[in-house]
This record gives structure tokens, C-alpha cells and sequence, in this order.
């Protein structure tokens, strides 16, 4: 599903990321560990097409990400890559109901109010669908930013250090739900954290240590 | 959801900034449009009221005053010039025709005319009710004089002495209504015209009353005007007429006439076209000035739209590389960043015209000359699509600078810098 070959970020003379192969076939998650500073954000970053990597090749599937022109990228990632960041970013000028479809907007999906509902209401959010963003709690806000990027079905997950700012019940649930809908969309689901508390959760861990 | 919705749920999201920068906006287009309009219609009607005469030839005084005595009938006459010497002056082989004017008195604030039938054929007059005056003392009124005096046809009444209100009534002898014209748009609709020997005849009434006391007279014959239709009345040597407009035969009067009269006579000659002229200089001087100080609030509406652009996209940073993260192209937030700024002028733009064009309505409504001068708030001036085009523009402009930010976010960065 994702293949990453001699991949490589930084300067010649400091290498913030190497990865030789790394290889996630569909359906698998993968936890990506390592102290901050290791570079888990910048994988996440490359394999979500938001930054070139120096060196290296990414395949999502067939497609070879970087071997397409910037406005592809953005498109290509709309389409099939749901991106989760450590905080809630929402807009806050929008409805939490506005966000979703200004995301189906941005993207290039048909705008479909109904599948907006029906991604909030898996995510018992159904009833906030008319309020603004700034009246949502901490953990309400993460779980828009999850809605977000499910809406679009999309074949990968990739989630910076979701839990970061939750507290323990939270923080177990968010990966669980996170695993769920994966499972759900058969999407590959790839989590970047430094929290201890849900590092056993996946079987496939990626290390990082700062170079 | 599309740009436009997004950029104006931004917007919605912070009213009174917005709000802010709207007004500012519609202030300044508002005052241009005001001086456009005023401006406009004031040099179109003055050009329109002009049109015909190339030669005004008067008294001697300011030739300012005469041109506007004597063409517009907004100030006083300078003075009178002898009929003989005016009858001089129509023999002249330059001079391809020429109208006397007798002015002096008013009704109502409303002036009478001593003049011919050419005067009316000038501004193309036409009769909407009754006829043109052809014997003494009968009088044929302007459309606006019949409306607001609610005259009509067989009306009688007498002339004031001066120009305003509250001259001294000639109440000897009266004029009688004998013709209303069509709305011409010129200064015929606020006139009220009769034979110059009609206005002699009241002044010399009055003299002849008081130095012949007891003499009898018929004031129920009516005499029939020696000159009504075009040409000087008979008249004798100490009759005075005000003012001629002259037409040339050939452009060699321009060169020739005016310096004529004015060093070899007792008269003055002034040229409409450039008194005029000087006189918009004048003003120009004022309205320029208002015209720059409206520009200078449009520029700093301009950069209270870039200040605010500006410090939004800062908190903006990161809703702007969720957009990108969720699939918008970098053009895309670039035009969605100017929309916001077109919005606002556009917004801004459509108010300052309703703005304007009801504050150079109620000012028009307000001033009771301004029907006179013919200005109303409800036309539309072709330049002010340029000035709503100008203010476009600065939006434009002014959002440039943020929607290029917007447009090189480095979404990586901004996502790792939580």
C-alpha cells in the first residue's frame, strides 16, 4: 500500500531522516515511535505530500507522490490522505457541519451535506453539527478533526501524536476510534506519537531516534 | 461551500473590523461621488445654458458678474447700457445676431425678462400652454414659475423692483399671464419673459407718475410690442436696455469685437466660454482638494484592509495550511485571501453609492437653487463607474501582499510548529 524507498530529509551534513525501505501493506497500522526531535512529524509530513523528502521515492499504491506537480499533490492528498495534527486545527469562522464540507469543497469531492452528518453521528457528534467550532470542548474539537479526515473515505490515516493533549481515558479512546474507523474505511492508519500510554496498541512499530 | 462563502464567514466572523473597513470605504467613494455628481451636472448645465451666446455685452464692471447676470440669472446686472449704442452694435457686419435683455425685476424671486421671441428660440423653448408675449405687459412664464407659483394662464400681477423677495412692488401697472412653456432644462424654466418695452413701462410709469402728478392716462389700451419677435424695441434716446448676446457672423469677432467694445465704448464685452471657465477654475481649486482628501480616505480604507488582512492571516496561518492539507491549491487560498479584500470594496463601493447619490439628493432637496442649477442625486454619471472600478482596485491591491503569504504558506512548517 505505502512503500517508501531510500527515503531521506535534511542537509548533507545533518540528516534529520533516513529510511532505507518501509514497506505498509492495506489494512495494516503502523506506530511510529521515537523522543520529539526524531523526525516523526517530518515522516508524517512526507508521506502525507506536505513536504519533498531530499531523497527518496513514495508510492501510495501506483502513484509515485513526489513524481507529481504541487497542485496534484494537494489534490491527490484531499482525495485519499486524512491527516490528523496533535491539535484540534479547525476553522474557526465555520459551523463544525461547514468544516467537513468545506473539506469535501477543498478536495474536490461532490459536496454532500448527508455524509457529513453521518460521519459526525459515528463520532456522536451528531448534535453539534450547527455549532461553532469555539463552543466545542478540547476533546470534542479532536474528534471533528477525525470526522475531517475520514470524511473523504480516504486510504490512509496519518494522525501527528493525536493523544498528546488528551488525558488517559481520552487518549485510549481517540486510538481506538481512530483504529475502528480505519478498519472501517480498510484504510491504512498511521499514528506518530511519543505518548507511552498507547505505544502497544499496533503490533508494526516504526523507531525513530534522532540522528 | 465554495470561495466566496469561505471568505465571507471570515469576514462575518469578525463584524466590527469588517464593518470598520466597509464604511471607511463607502465614505470616500461617497464624497467622490458627491463632487462628481454636483460637478458634473453643474458644468453640463452651465455648458447647456451657455450654448449660442459668444459675446454677453453689458455695462461695464466685473465680467464675471455680467456672464453670470446676464446668461445664468444668479447675480445682479451690472448695470444698463444705452439703446442707441446697443443698436450700434447690431449694425455691425461681425455681429450675425443678437438679443437685448432688460433685466431688473423679479416676481416672487423669480426674474422678469425684457427680451424678443429670439431668446426663447435660443434654448429651443417650446409653448406648453397659451402663447408668447407680443403685446406690453403680457408675459409668458417659465415651467418652473407656473409650478411654484401655481400660475396659469390669465393671471395678473406686478413686478418687483431688484431681484429678490422683498423689493419694492411696482404696483401701478400689471402683467398679465399670457403664456407657460414646456420644461426646458435651460434657465427659461425659472423666467419670466415679457417685451422690453413692458419693462419700461413700469419703471416709466412710476417716474412720470410722480413728475406729472394728475395726467391723465389709459391704462386699458393695449399696445402691441414694436419688437417682440426679434430685433430693438423703437424706444428713444434715454431708454437702457441691460445686456445683448451676441452671436459672431465668422470667428474674425472673437478676435475683433470683444477689444472693440471694451476700449472704444462705454460697454463691456465678456465671453461666456471663458468666464466660465475661470469660474470652474476657481472652484476647482476647492473641489480638487475635496476630490484628493476623498482619494486619501480611500487609501487609508485600502490600508486598513491590508493592516487587517495582514494581522488576520497571522492567526490564519494554520486554518490556511488545514485548507492546504485539505486539498486546496495554493491558488486557491490566493484568490480566496483577495476575495475578501474585493468584497469588502465591493461592499464599501455599493454603499458609498447609495451614500452619495442620497446625500447629493437630500442636498439638492434641501437647497431651494438647486432645482434652478438643475442638480438632482437621482442620475448616473458614466465616471462614476470608474471611480467604483478605482476602488475595486485598491482592494485588489490591498489584499495582494496577504494573499501572496497566503499563497507561499510552507503548510510543514506552519503543522510543526504546534
Amino acid at each position: 500500500m505505502i512503500s517508501v524507498d531510500n527515503l531521506s530529509f535534511g542537509y548533507s551534513d545533518h540528516k534529520i531522516l533516513s529510511i532505507p525501505h518501509l514497506e505498509v501493506q492495506e489494512g495494516q497500522h503502523l506506530m511510529v515511535l521515537g523522543s520529539s526531535g526524531s523526525g516523526k512529524t517530518t515522516l508524517l509530513h512526507i508521506l502525507g505530500g506536505l513536504l519533498a523528502p531530499t531523497e527518496g521515492k513514495i508510492t501510495i499504491g501506483k502513484t509515485d507522490l513526489y513524481a507529481l506537480s504541487n497542485q496534484q499533490i494537494d489534490k491527490y492528498r484531499g482525495q485519499n490522505i486524512g491527516l490528523i495534527f496533535q491539535k484540534p486545527h479547525l476553522i474557526s469562522a465555520l459551523s463544525v457541519e461547514d468544516n467537513l464540507v468545506l473539506a469535501q469543497y477543498l478536495s474536490g469531492a461532490a459536496q454532500d451535506k448527508g455524509r457529513a452528518i453521518e460521519v459526525l453521528e459515528e463520532l456522536n457528534l451528531g448534535h453539534k453539527a450547527k455549532s461553532k467550532v469555539k463552543a466545542l470542548s478540547q476533546g470534542e474539537q479532536q474528534r471533528v478533526t477525525i470526522a475531517r479526515a475520514l470524511l473523504n473515505r480516504p486510504r490512509i490515516i496519518l494522525a501527528d501524536e493525536p493523544t498528546a493533549s488528551l488525558d488517559d481515558a481520552n487518549a485510549h479512546k481517540v486510538i481506538q476510534l481512530l483504529k475502528s474507523q480505519a478498519e472501517k474505511y480498510k484504510a491504512s492508519l498511521m499514528i506518530a506519537t511519543h505518548d507511552q500510554r498507547v505505544k502497544d496498541e499496533f503490533d508494526l512499530h516504526l523507531n525513530l531516534t534522532a540522528a | 461551500m465554495n470561495l466566496f462563502k469561505l471568505s465571507w464567514n471570515y469576514l462575518k466572523d469578525k463584524p466590527l473590523n469588517t464593518m470598520l473597513n466597509i464604511l471607511l470605504m463607502s465614505l470616500g467613494i461617497a464624497i467622490i461621488l458627491v463632487l462628481i455628481l454636483l460637478s458634473t451636472q453643474l458644468e453640463e448645465n452651465l455648458g447647456k445654458n451657455k450654448r449660442g451666446i459668444d459675446l454677453v455685452v453689458g455695462a461695464k464692471g466685473s465680467p464675471l458678474q455680467l456672464i453670470l447676470a446676464n446668461v445664468y440669472h444668479i447675480d445682479f446686472p451690472t448695470g444698463n447700457i444705452k439703446l442707441d449704442e446697443a443698436k450700434g452694435l447690431m449694425r455691425n457686419r461681425l455681429v450675425k445676431s443678437a438679443i437685448p435683455l432688460a433685466l431688473g425685476d423679479s416676481y416672487r424671486g423669480f426674474r422678469i425678462v425684457g427680451t424678443n421671441h429670439d431668446y426663447i428660440n435660443l434654448y429651443q423653448g417650446e409653448v406648453a400652454d397659451g402663447v408668447l408675449w407680443s403685446y406690453n405687459l403680457e408675459a409668458t412664464i417659465g415651467s418652473n414659475v407656473a409650478k411654484r407659483l401655481g400660475m396659469k394662464i390669465g393671471d395678473e400681477f406686478f413686478g418687483s423692483h431688484g431681484m429678490s423677495d422683498a423689493g419694492m412692488d411696482h404696483d401701478e401697472k400689471s402683467y398679465v399671464v399670457v403664456g407657460i412653456l414646456e420644461p426646458s432644462g435651460s434657465v427659461l424654466d425659472n423666467l419670466v419673459m415679457t417685451n422690453i418695452e413692458s419693462v419700461w413701462a413700469v419703471h416709466d410709469h412710476e417716474e412720470e407718475h410722480e413728475h406729472e402728478e394728475g395726467e391723465a392716462h389709459d391704462h386699458d389700451e393695449k399696445e402691441l410690442g414694436s419688437a417682440y419677435q426679434t430685433g430693438l424695441p423703437d424706444g428713444d434716446s434715454d431708454d437702457e436696455i441691460t445686456s445683448l448676446l451676441i452671436q459672431y457672423r465668422s470667428p474674425m469677432g472673437a478676435v475683433q469685437m470683444p477689444r472693440m467694445i471694451n476700449s472704444n465704448t462705454n460697454m463691456q464685452a465678456a465671453s461666456p466660454a471663458f468666464e466660465t471657465q475661470r469660474l470652474f477654475s476657481l472652484l476647482g481649486i476647492g473641489v480638487n482638494l475635496l476630490r484628493s482628501f476623498a482619494y486619501i480616505i480611500i487609501i487609508i480604507s485600502g490600508l486598513s484592509i491590508f493592516i487587517s488582512l495582514y494581522n488576520a492571516l497571522k492567526d490564519r496561518k494554520y486554518d490556511l495550511a488545514i485548507m492546504r492539507s485539505l486539498g486546496a491549491s495554493r491558488a486557491k487560498l490566493f484568490v480566496h485571501v483577495v476575495l475578501e479584500g474585493v468584497i469588502i470594496t465591493v461592499l464599501g463601493g455599493l454603499l458609498g453609492f447609495v451614500l452619495g447619490h442620497g446625500l447629493t439628493e437630500a442636498l439638492a432637496s434641501s437647497y431651494e437653487k438647486s432645482e434652478e442649477v438643475g442638480v438632482t442625486g437621482l442620475v448616473f454619471v458614466n465616471q462614476e463607474i470608474y471611480v467604483l472600478l478605482i476602488a475595486i482596485g485598491v482592494g485588489i491591491f490591498a489584499s495582494l501582499i496577504p494573499a501572496f503569504n497566503a499563497y507561499k504558506t510552507d503548510i510543514s512548517k506552519v503543522l510543526a510548529d504546534d
